[in-house]
């Protein structure tokens, strides 16, 4: 799929750029988002290691544990191939409760931390069993409690109440999140 | 609301340190032990993250956007949708800096209390770039196969922009 999206979105800025006439731009962009992607990496890789830690010092002295018997309930439903395994488990937890705090550059490295323990006793290797894909699913949708880059910007601004937009922002997450999922959980059905 | 945001962070590393050092676990290896994994993650997401972020600039760069928007702004204005608004959700699954830059625009040009402006910020506040976590968490365990993830995914997407729409318009 990546790999179609991929080409798609190459064709695409070309084919664009043919009729918009901003090849000159298009060319920049080549040669400057290669090295805006590597800024990226750089950028995220401390954030990365210090979470990674972080959650180690979790799983050794329990906390992890606690948290993953608390929301059992929940993870058995949406991640039915992991729900005899802890491990698995914790991490799922851990990124779950990231994304709820609103710890945006928390959530990513926990992610990938679960992805790993459910990648551990993945049959397939290179497939996503229903289980990766309803978490990668939750994780574009994810729910913020305090979107503060919003608002923030709002109150730059110069609005009147830059948090009267919360509700809709909690409304809304959570509509499109339960959508998410169960589209997730329909389009599962269909073996591998 | 924003000073309570503050403390959040702050207070979730202090508690786990705090219980970690009541079980006396051996704190900064352990640290530096996961810490040596997140090096590992770091590396093996670049390449993807590297292609990812190359074609997200090429796509705004080409003026991609103007020209779906301009497609669809006809069909979406006559259901009374903001046409400023549509660009945002063009591009909001796709890339989180440029959807952040963009709301600012929004709201520099339409003020920050207008419907627009309000729309704007709830797309964009209430979901994730969904590319990037799909290429990010899948790169980083070479899954090749995501099967129905983006289908899904998108349609999500697709609810967001349209509940976001619907919600500001009903509320305020």
């Amino acid at each position: 799929m990546m790999n179609y999206i991929w080409s798609g979105m190459i064709i695409i800025s070309f084919i664009s750029a043919c009729i918009t006439g901003r090849m000159a731009e298009l060319s920049n962009a080549i040669l400057q988002g290669a090295s805006n992607g590597i800024t990226l990496v750089i950028t995220m890789c401390g954030a990365m290691c210090f979470w990674t830690g972080l959650i180690k010092i979790a799983d050794v002295s329990g906390v992890t544990r606690v948290l993953t018997r608390v929301l059992t309930p929940l993870l058995i439903k949406l991640f039915p191939d992991y729900k005899d395994n802890e491990k698995a488990k914790g991490a799922i937890c851990g990124n779950i409760v990231a994304n709820l705090l609103g710890l945006g550059n928390a959530a990513t490295p926990l992610g990938i931390n679960a992805m790993k323990e459910m990648s551990k006793t993945n049959p397939l290797r290179d497939t996503a069993n229903n289980s990766m894909v309803m978490f990668v699913v939750i994780n574009t949708a994810s729910i913020q409690l305090i979107p503060t880059t919003v608002a923030m910007l709002r109150q730059s601004y110069g609005s009147n109440s830059p948090f009267d937009i919360l509700p809709c922002i909690w409304i809304t997450s959570i509509i499109s999140l339960v959508f998410g999922i169960i589209m997730a959980k329909l389009l599962g059905r269909k073996s591998i | 609301m924003s000073i309570l945001g503050n403390y959040v962070l702050p207070i979730v590393l202090t508690l786990i340190i705090l219980i970690a050092l009541y079980k006396k676990v051996h704190i900064f290896d352990v640290f530096l032990q996961g810490a040596k994994e997140g090096l590992s993650s770091t590396l093996s997401i670049t390449p993807s993250l590297i292609g990812l972020v190359t074609a997200v600039a090429m796509i705004k760069a080409s003026g991609a956007l103007d020209i779906f928007s301009a497609v669809i702004s006809p069909i979406t204005s006559f259901f009374g949708v903001p046409s400023d608004v549509i660009p945002m959700a063009l591009i909001r699954p796709i890339s989180g800096s440029g959807s952040t830059a963009l709301l600012d625009s929004i709201l520099k040009e339409n003020g920050a209390d207008s419907l627009c402006a309000k729309i704007a910020c709830v797309m964009s506040g209430s979901t994730e770039t969904t590319f990037y976590a799909i290429t990010v968490y899948y790169s980083a365990v070479s899954v090749k196969h995501t099967r129905h993830t983006v289908p899904s995914a998108l349609f999500a997407d697709l609810v967001n922009a349209t509940v976001s729409i619907a919600i500001v318009i009903i509320f305020f």
